[in-house]
């Protein structure tokens, strides 16, 4: 999203900096230039979160040995050009002129302890030039984070004052380095209360994600749900209905969700997980009761507790198809709790019931009136995919057949009807279509001797019979479904 | 033709596995004596790649563990364990330690633990181990492996969890790694003088990268490679959402290429299952990897018809003939036979899961939307696919491809497909759905914002300034994708009606059977062709700007380095597809660039979408 000057100001004042001004800085620290440096390296966070399309140039020293300059280009629509600092800040050119012994590949690693002597000393060199210090190790907010970086020895404890604390997080921050922030923020967590720290990271989205993330990590669920019941900002609620999926008994699991739906949600999700709990709740009941119920049986059910809704809808119309609404079990009774849509039960009851080869249920899903109030063969879902549904569970061809030959597009139904063997209908189809050659080429697929080669035999005779007009007829069939 | 460019030739990056290893053994000699070292399971792939175990127990390794997080039972006196900084598992290691020195202090005995994090250490991890009171007992070190090569122009950083600490969690703890990579890579082969680029974390992992070059020595080379181009994933979700079709990418999307190699089931080898290598070391492999499907089988049998060809020299040899045959050639035969026949079991196998009726329809369905054409039916597709209860990443993949290209679902049909997607797959991917729309791949469009569609099909840019207010702090991340608009202004999708011959490419559309052109790699294209972003600037703005551009005076003085200029690493920060390595060949063909790839992690929708699913406890 694009943001406007006037925007971006906005959004500095307001958000980020609320706890102090950088007014009355002077006064409260020692060197202005620091505070500037700092105040400049957050003011370039703070624009390159907010996508400014300026054309900037700097310069800096990368190659210490061969001291060349580069310049640094952004380029974008280009618009004010304004008074501030570069996005890249500008570093004091520094040569740092070194005896090396040669050039060692371990010396590429960081953090290494051994072979940095020089690289120590080189780094001391460069702060103290760059900045006029008493003290080498009271380390400016910037030149801390830079030593943790660097995985150097530093002490945060100097930093006791809000004010120092928030310059030291704000300059990581500003270093883009989560491992310092998250370590500046384990610190801040130890001196900080909870109630400032959470009202001081509030408007810092970067260093407040640090920090959920960590807890997260840590499992420190406690601090987490405090720190989300503080921020109005964030929808904690989803995170604590999170909590659910690491509870393993099934009636703590269920009490757990009861107690979410008091959580403010949006009202679309507040419904979901109300059926998220009344689908647990039902769950409980219905294995229970089947369990006691299946003890003679010999065939073990699937387990649904914790299974997706439809999932046990699928399982009541397996095993409880013909209850009355009445019962906790009945698929009726399911439909009507959750508002079952009128496709996705039938897809459900369908899958269930071929299962089970109960063709005639399978019929009557398409034909009763009391049910579903169709007229004769009429479904909500396109016969391929019925058919889909049916060869999936294995149902035999006389059964396909019913339900390809009510598939409305020609050239499908043929399809289906040689991909499933449907004899019958195929023929019937080039009949219709008085398609003599396709006709004649089928010959050759269906059985020897069988009633059907005898019937394309028969009805070739009669195409032929009829002549010379029928061969006109059949053309222009031809070209019709080569428009198609 | 511009196929006629004399390609430069690509830098040794075997250097990078060398360097690991010295380190690696220099890490095992500090600590001397026999030791029992416990491995990340997800290290464990790229520690084969970079050093053996014979090489380890040289160095007193006496036995190998996976970290398992079950109790410890070794009876060695050094226990060494290399991992990732990850708090789960220090935790477990300081768990382990104190109970196994609780034991040994009733036998008066001392062990010695010793972590390895590998590429770095987090504070974070040292705060555990001073919490449970044992810094300082256990030692710890870094092994600052960053880069894996996978191939001759593929190195990855094998940080998956890049993409969803960062995009996600907003955790940018990998931030200084990516820039610690980029700076090995410059120290060894740099240095670099232009940098592109574009994201946020492209951005933050260029300054990391340059504050490391102030930091450290650098002698003076020749560079070997003088181009880099950062791109965070977030700026094209559409590629890796797409379904592979380019051989390569269609044995990830199928069997899982999982650190340069696969394990191929008894479906493709039909005794027992076999892990094979896959890059350019395999020849017959190499040929095929950047073809789309329907050119493979042809190139097999090409290639069987040349090994029968072989073959029969044999007759009317000679004795002596013979001999040098066998020396010289059988063996390559033989070899080649051997691949052959495997990647054309495994084309079978691909080729029977493809012609299923489902995949068929899910290909014209991702079609359709990339054109934006027929999205009611997609969406009446889509809906009978949630209530079936087919494939759900496939659902959860079609459901934020239309999102994406529409711009957001309309109200109406965000709240059907979610509640029937909740209904099937379970309540709790209400938490997927959450993570989903914070990264702005799955969402609703703000009610009264319904004319975005007709607006940018008219091909209007909007700047949405009352839109990015409502949505808050926390979706600021999440942004509008402006597919339409975009794939418009970048000719991104080719028009349907034009024929297009797949085995005569020509654009980096045949990755995509034609019929989208890979925006991230489009956007390379664009920027090396115009040296900038000069030109791109309503692109740009599309894409939420942070692009950058950065030239050092070092490249352009002498012509000598041409072609380390043509040498190009693209770096994906959050993950790169093979497909897109396999367009990004192409176009290094048709321009005369060598394009090296660098990613965190190889992704594909799965893995993508899987790392964002929220009903893990």
């Amino acid at each position: 999203m694009m943001k406007s000057k006037a925007d971006e100001e906005d959004y500095w004042n307001s958000s980020k900096f609320k706890a102090f001004t950088f007014d009355d800085e002077d006064d409260e620290f020692s060197t202005l230039k620091e505070s500037k440096r700092t105040v400049n390296s957050i003011r370039c966070l703070v624009e390159e979160d907010d996508d400014k399309e300026e054309v900037e140039k700097v310069s800096w020293n990368g190659e210490p040995v061969s001291s060349n300059s580069w310049s640094v280009s952004e380029t974008a629509a280009s618009n004010q050009r304004a008074e501030r600092e570069p996005a890249f800040p500008k570093i004091n050119t520094v040569t740092i002129s070194k005896s090396h012994s040669g050039y060692s590949l371990s010396s590429l690693f960081k953090g290494e302890t051994d072979g940095k002597v020089s690289l120590t000393g080189s780094s001391v060199l460069m702060m103290s030039s760059c900045c006029d210090q008493d003290y080498v190790s009271d380390w400016s907010p910037e030149e801390t984070v830079h030593r943790m970086q660097q995985g150097k020895v530093v002490s945060l404890e100097k930093f006791r004052s809000l004010q120092d604390k928030l310059l030291l997080l704000d300059s990581c921050v500003a270093a883009h380095d989560g491992n310092v922030i998250t370590a500046v923020l384990i610190y801040l967590k130890r001196t900080l209360s909870k109630e400032v720290l959470f009202r001081e990271l509030e408007p810092r989205q970067t260093a407040l994600s640090h920090l959920i993330h960590y807890l997260t990590e840590t499992r420190d669920q406690r601090l987490l749900l405090e720190l989300y019941t503080c921020l109005t900002c964030f929808c904690f609620q989803l995170l604590q209905y999170k909590e659910h999926l690491s509870i393993a008994d099934e009636n703590k699991r269920r009490d757990f969700l009861k107690s979410c739906l008091s959580l403010p949600f949006s009202p679309e999700d507040s419904s979901h997980v109300q059926d998220h709990y009344t689908l647990m709740e039902r769950q409980v009941i219905i294995e229970t009761t089947d369990r006691r119920a299946e003890r003679g049986e010999k065939v073990e059910r699937a387990l649904i507790l914790n299974m997706p809704l439809i999932t046990t809808l699928s399982y009541c119309c397996l095993y409880h198809y013909s209850e009355s609404e009445g019962t906790f079990s009945s698929p009726l009774n399911i439909r009507q709790t959750f508002k079952i849509s009128e496709k996705q039960f039938f897809v459900t009851a369908l899958g269930a019931r071929a299962k089970l080869k109960a063709w005639s249920d399978v019929d009557a899903l398409f034909t009763s009136r009391n049910w579903l109030g169709f007229t004769r063969k009429k479904s909500p879902l396109g016969f391929q995919r019925v058919v889909d549904i049916l060869q999936k569970n294995s149902a035999p061809t006389q059964v396909l057949q019913d339900y390809v030959a009510l598939v409305d597009d020609a050239e499908l139904r043929i399809t289906l009807a040689q991909k499933h063997k449907c004899h019958d209908i195929v023929i019937n189809t080039y009949r219709d279509l008085k398609d003599r050659q396709q006709l004649l080429g089928y010959r050759g697929k269906v059985e020897r001797g069988s009633g059907e080669e005898r019937k394309i035999d028969e009805l070739l005779n009669n195409l032929v019979r009829r002549g010379h007009h029928v061969t006109c007829h059949h053309v222009t069939c031809h070209h019709v479904t080569c428009l198609m | 033709n511009a196929r006629r460019w004399n390609c430069p030739e690509l830098p040794d990056f075997s250097l990078l596995k060398r360097l690991a290893r010295d380190r690696l053994i220099y890490l095992l000699e500090q600590l001397p004596g026999k030791k029992d070292l416990f491995i990340e399971a997800d290290l464990m792939s790229s520690l084969d790649r970079i050093a053996n175990v014979s090489t380890l127990k040289q160095h007193e390794v006496d036995k190998l563990y996976k970290v398992e997080y079950r109790p410890v039972v070794s009876t060695s006196d050094q226990l060494c364990f290399l991992i990732r900084p990850r708090i789960q598992t220090v935790k477990w290691i300081c768990g382990e330690s104190i109970n196994v020195a609780n034991a040994d202090k009733a036998v008066g005995r001392l062990r010695k633990y010793h972590i390895i994090f590998t590429p770095q250490k987090f504070f974070a991890c040292e705060a555990v181990l001073e919490e449970q009171g044992i810094f300082g007992d256990v030692t710890t070190d870094e092994w600052s492996f960053y880069l894996l090569p996978l191939d001759d122009d593929v190195i990855s950083l094998e940080l998956p969890e890049f993409f969803r600490d960062n995009f996600l969690a907003g955790d940018q703890r990998w931030v200084r790694t990516a820039g610690s990579a980029l700076h090995l890579l410059h120290t060894l082969y740099g240095p670099f003088s232009k940098v592109y680029g574009i994201g946020r974390f492209s951005k933050m992992a260029y300054e990391s990268w340059r504050e490391q070059v102030e930091e450290g020595e650098q002698r003076a080379r020749q560079a070997e490679i003088g181009t880099v181009f950062l791109i965070d994933r977030d700026v094209d979700y559409v590629t890796p959402l797409c379904s592979q079709v380019v051989y390569e990418g269609l044995v990830d999307d199928i069997f899982r290429i999982k650190c340069g190699c696969v394990e191929f089931g008894t479906e493709v080898t039909s005794d027992k299952s076999l892990k094979v290598m896959l890059n350019s070391q395999d020849k017959v492999f190499n040929e095929i990897r950047n073809e789309h499907f329907s050119n493979v089988f042809g190139l097999l049998s090409q290639k069987a018809r040349n090994l029968q060809t072989a073959y029969d020299k044999r007759r009317g040899m000679d004795i002596k003939q013979m001999k040098t045959f066998v020396s010289d050639e059988l063996k390559g035969l033989k070899q080649e036979h051997r691949l052959l026949s495997l990647h054309i079991s495994a084309s079978e196998s691909i080729m029977k899961k493809k012609t299923q009726q489902d995949f068929q329809e899910l290909l014209k369905t991702e079609h359709s939307l990339l054109e934006g054409f027929e999205i009611r039916e997609s969406i009446c597709f889509l809906e009978e696919h949630i209530i079936r209860q087919v494939n759900m990443m496939e659902s959860l993949r079609l459901l934020c491809l239309l999102s994406i290209t529409e711009n957001g679902l309309l109200p109406k049909d965000y709240r059907s497909l979610k509640a029937h997607f909740l209904q099937s797959y379970g309540a709790e991917h209400l938490l997927t759905f959450s993570n989903l729309r914070q990264l702005g791949l799955l969402v609703e469009q703000p009610a009264g914002e319904t004319l975005t569609v007709m607006e940018s099909r008219v091909g209007k840019l909007v700047n949405d300034k009352t839109a990015g207010k409502l949505t808050g702090a926390f979706s600021s991340l999440a942004k509008k994708s402006n597919f339409r608009a975009l794939s418009r202004k970048l000719n991104l999708v080719p028009k349907s009606d034009e024929e297009y011959d797949l085995r005569v490419p020509r654009d980096m559309a045949y990755i995509f059977s034609g019929a989208y052109v890979p925006l991230s790699c489009k956007l390379v294209e664009q920027v090396l062709e115009r040296d900038g972003w000069t030109g791109l600037e309503e692109v740009t703005k599309l894409l939420n700007g942070q692009e950058f551009a950065v030239t050092g005076s070092i490249g352009a003085d002498s012509s000598t380095k041409s072609d380390a200029q043509r040498i190009v690493i693209v770096v994906f920060l959050g993950g790169c597809t093979f497909s897109e390595i396999s367009a990004l060949r192409f176009l290094g063909r048709e321009k005369g660039y060598k394009f090296i790839v660098v990613t965190t992690a190889i992704t594909n929708s799965s893995r993508l979408i899987e790392s964002l699913l929220g009903n893990i406890a």
